[in-house]
């Protein structure tokens, strides 16, 4: 059993209030400062009554859960609830979930990104289900006259053994709401889990199959209007002049106008990437006319001057430098291979890689690049907004809703207070929603026309004002001595705009001389997270560079590994080594197990390979044929190593997910772009992994593990890669270096 | 703009648009049936099919003028109580990951097994393959076709 304490050091404070109706709510707040600022605490009184809390447990004994973070298909408004409900002992058949309103001052982390969902509030929503319970008990005590230790629950009834007294928690709710807030609470034993560890579905999963409203897209208000943007056809262009003569006379058309989301002198957020601040945009009646409009509005574009803004990002305040020019791929591809034949950053240098290298008896030196990937979420963006004098509402789907509300407050001009987010279900997000420009011109659009109205992007204007994947390139080496024994390896990778280099992680550690170097080219193409990011490309170029190694010292590649990974963890090199060696170990063991990895299968060729990134731990292996030459992925096999699952079937729904979404990001997708225009616009050019091409059976197997749980949105997706050139060798006799391995099929 | 009566789940339904609208918009915009999914507007995603007929159709590339008298099911007309076999199957499969296709997925699936009620492997990929999952949730969808098509 562990002990938690409700407030941590200052950090926490919880509110209790009695509901309407005698149910009983609680709110808990997990405030990243240490004390609430000033501006929070004039504003608790006031919104004391219209906050929501975790739950809120009905006198008929229905418990409502909120789901506090933003719902993607990641699957967490099932499994966040699933945490809460555990700890309050109730049965999962009396529990309603709703998405939680973005509120900070309840919840924490309201962010759909870096698989963290789970990971970061396993402890609050673990604390919130727990200290409800409490408070039930204590009611029940004291309405009963005895000790509140001889109180004991089970799915949603409360017991007294010796007194064969029961009630419902509906029952005791009321009263439970006027007990102080228990200062520290226990938490269950893992193997006293009944929820955590069972399959539960989808909460939305009836309402998805029914054609509910659930999405942005769905949105819909009385009076709204429709906006569209027209934005540069090329990064590097920006809007000169409107001619709206034409578009404005079409029918259903209300307004034509320019806007810029993000003025020059207007301090950005780290998520407010966005190459195009300056666009047309015409307003209208219904979705099909404004499509119309926008075919017959005339623009004039013309190049942009470098120019700069402030970032108040991550590493705080920075200038963000945008170069002027009219890019292509070719030209990205040329410029990455010069600078990886040139010393880039030193990020990290274990040994003597020089004299290693000068010594080799042999050196295997390969280069890996992969291309711009466009998110290509089915849902469009897109975003609702009416915006006020008095306030700024804005409805849909976003990942970042604690930093869109503070930018939307910003571009406005109006108090943080005034601009209010409310989360819809996603349709995917991969990191594209991250970047919520698009929710920023919802807002300017409508304090324009003073309406609600609702952004619609086409699919055309998505792929091409997307915020990239970057492009990369990689070059690993390594040193064989003469009797074939790796003596160290160097890593120097770069991208436009960044490097995917993670210089700590494995095989950082478990080699005497290794050096890890980075190097970057500017753009002024906007770029960001894409599932796994820089893991994505990582991952496949030194997975696929050790099976590589492994054949040329003459061993299996899973053995390889695996004494790779026994020297990291009994003799690391290094300190500053990410990963625990044990448990990647651990997923590679298990593969080869389910796999029955060393059995030959006629006419199947097999691929491993295996990634630590976002906290958890996997290993792939892959199985495929050649069907006229091209592959034909049959089996996968995926052992993950997250800590506790929370919801296996779930889990391994995000799995296969995880191995179609790369398996076809690896043979088939690209976005390129010739003097600043995006080739490829809708989905007859860009090229997707569609139902024939998915294999046909995908076996997940978890580690059993007690170790509180890490996420699995994107660690899952890296490795396959790599799996797949591994399998791919097997079956042509050549190495895949080049993403996508099969452009033109 | 002109009149348009349309046969919609079983009930008429008359609509003022100009006769070039898509289908889907006019489900989406005008109808406020939004069960039915934007993803590409030009028939390569198959977020938007609908039954024309008994035929999976994608209704972001079908002007309402050529509609006519053919009946038109949607997502929301598939099942009166959201129990049809494939919508069972899809739940019992818990195929969604962020469910955004999905209704294109079962309507694509629902024709199949009208025309085909016990397809192949081949013939499911072969009915199936104008319908895009960036979740990549095809695995599941498949079992889930073949766990319907199996009662
Ligand atoms: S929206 Fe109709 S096929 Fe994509
Ligand atoms: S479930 Fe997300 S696109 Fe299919």
């Amino acid at each position: 059993m562990t002990k938690v304490k409700t407030t941590y050091n200052r950090r926490t404070f919880l509110k209790t209030t009695a509901l309407a109706g005698g149910g009983m709510l609680l709110s808990f707040s997990w405030l990243a400062a240490c004390a609430p600022s000033k501006q929070q605490v004039a504003q608790l009184p006031k919104n004391w009554f219209n906050l929501n809390g975790y739950l809120k447990i009905a006198e008929n004994g229905q418990v409502t859960i909120q789901s506090p973070n933003p719902e993607i298909g990641q699957n967490v408004k099932t499994s966040m609830p699933m945490i809460v409900a555990e700890e309050l002992d109730v049965d999962w058949k009396q529990v309603i979930v709703e998405q939680a309103p973005l509120n900070t001052d309840i919840f924490s982390r309201q962010i759909a990104g870096g698989s963290q969902s789970i990971r970061q509030s396993w402890k609050a929503l673990r604390t919130a289900g727990a200290t409800a319970r409490q408070m039930l008990r204590e009611a029940a005590a004291a309405n009963w006259k005895v000790p509140v230790t001889e109180i004991t629950t089970d799915k949603g009834i409360l017991f007294h053994k010796n007194s064969g007294k029961s009630a419902t928690y509906g029952e005791m709710a009321a009263a439970a709401a006027a007990i102080p807030v228990p200062k520290e609470v226990t938490l269950k034993d893992v193997k006293d889990f009944k929820i955590i560890g069972t399959s539960r579905k989808n909460v939305d999963g009836q309402k998805i199959v029914t054609g509910k409203p659930l999405f942005g897209l769905d949105y819909q208000r009385e009076g709204m209007l429709i906006a569209m943007i027209v934005h540069p056809p090329a990064f590097g262009l920006t809007l000169k002049s409107i001619d709206d003569s034409e578009a404005r006379k079409m029918p259903g058309i209300r307004e034509v106008f320019s806007i810029n989301t993000y003025p020059a002198t207007m301090t950005r957020g780290a998520f407010d990437v966005d190459a195009f601040p300056e666009m047309a945009v015409i307003v209208g009646n219904s979705t099909w006319e404004v499509m119309q409009a926008k075919k017959a509005l005339k623009v004039s574009w013309e190049p942009i001057k470098p120019y700069s803004f402030e970032m108040d990002g991550w590493r705080g305040k920075t200038t963000v430098n945008v170069p002027a020019g009219l890019e292509s791929s070719e030209t990205h591809s040329a410029k990455m291979a010069e600078l990886a034949a040139q010393p880039g950053k030193v990020l990290r240098k274990d040994g003597d890689p020089d004299t290693a290298f000068k010594n080799a008896a042999t050196i295997i030196e390969r280069h890996y690049t992969a291309p711009f990937l466009a998110h290509n979420t089915m849902e469009p963006m897109n975003f609702f907004a009416h915006v006020t004098d008095e306030k700024a509402e804005l409805v849909g789907p976003i990942q970042t809703p604690e930093f869109m509300e503070k930018s939307v407050a910003a571009r406005l001009g109006l108090p943080l207070e005034k601009v209010d987010i409310q989360m819809t279900r996603m349709g995917g997000g991969f990191g594209r929603r991250l970047y919520g420009h698009f929710l920023v011109e919802a807002a300017v659009i409508s304090q324009k026309i003073k309406a609600p109205v609702k952004l619609i992007y086409t699919r055309e204007d998505d792929m091409t004002d997307g915020v990239y994947r970057p492009a990369y390139h990689v070059t690993y080496r390594a040193a064989l001595d003469a009797n074939k024994q790796l003596l160290a390896i160097h890593v120097r990778g770069g991208g436009v705009p960044d490097s995917p280099v993670h210089a700590n992680r494995f095989p950082a550690g478990a080699i005497d001389n290794y050096l890890a170097e980075e190097w970057s080219v500017a753009t002024n193409i906007s770029t960001g997270a894409f599932r796994a990011p820089g893991s994505n490309f990582i991952a496949s170029a030194e997975q696929s560079f050790l099976d590589e190694v492994a054949e040329a010292m003459g061993k299996d590649p899973i053995d390889m590994r695996l004494e790779m990974l026994q020297r990291a963890q009994s003799k690391p090199v290094g300190e500053k080594n990410d990963y625990d060696a044990a448990r990647y170990a651990g997923v590679l063991k298990l593969v080869k197990e389910k796999a029955a990895w060393g059995s030959a299968k006629p006419g199947v060729h097999r691929g491993v390979s295996a990634y630590f990134c976002h906290n958890s731990y996997v290993a792939n292996v892959l199985e495929l044929h050649l069907k006229d030459g091209k592959p034909v992925v049959d089996k996968a096999y995926c052992a993950i190593d997250c800590g506790i699952v929370v919801n296996p079937d779930a889990a391994a729904n995000m799995a296969e997910g995880s191995v179609v979404d790369a398996i076809g990001h690896a043979l088939y997708s690209k976005l390129t772009l010739k003097e600043g225009v995006p080739e490829q616009t809708n989905f007859h050019e860009y090229r997707m992994i569609r139902h024939h091409e998915a294999p046909k059976n995908i076996e997940v197997h978890f580690v059993k593990s007690d170790v509180d749980p890490t996420g699995l949105g994107e660690p899952i997706y890296p490795p396959v890669f790599a799996a797949l050139a591994n399998a791919l060798y097997k079956a042509t006799g050549k190495r895949f270096y080049n993403q996508p391995f099969f452009p033109e099929y | 703009m002109a009149q348009f009566k349309l046969k919609i789940n079983g009930q008429w339904r008359e609509v003022d648009v100009d006769p070039a609208t898509p289908l889907l918009w006019v489900l989406r915009d005008h109808l406020q049936m939004v069960g039915t999914k934007f993803g590409c507007g030009m028939a390569q995603c198959g977020a938007c099919t609908v039954h024309l007929g008994k035929t999976a159709t994608r209704s972001c590339v079908l002007p309402v003028s050529a509609v006519g008298d053919s009946p038109v099911t949607t997502i929301e007309g598939l099942s009166e109580n959201g129990d049809h076999p494939l919508q069972k199957a899809w739940l019992e499969m818990d195929v969604p990951q962020c469910g955004y296709c999905q209704a294109g997925q079962i309507m694509s699936a629902a024709a199949l097994l009208k025309s085909n009620p016990h397809p192949s492997d081949e013939e499911i990929d072969a009915a199936m393959m104008g319908n895009i999952c960036r979740c990549g949730t095809y695995t599941r969808i498949k079992k889930a076709i073949k766990t319907a098509a199996a009662k």
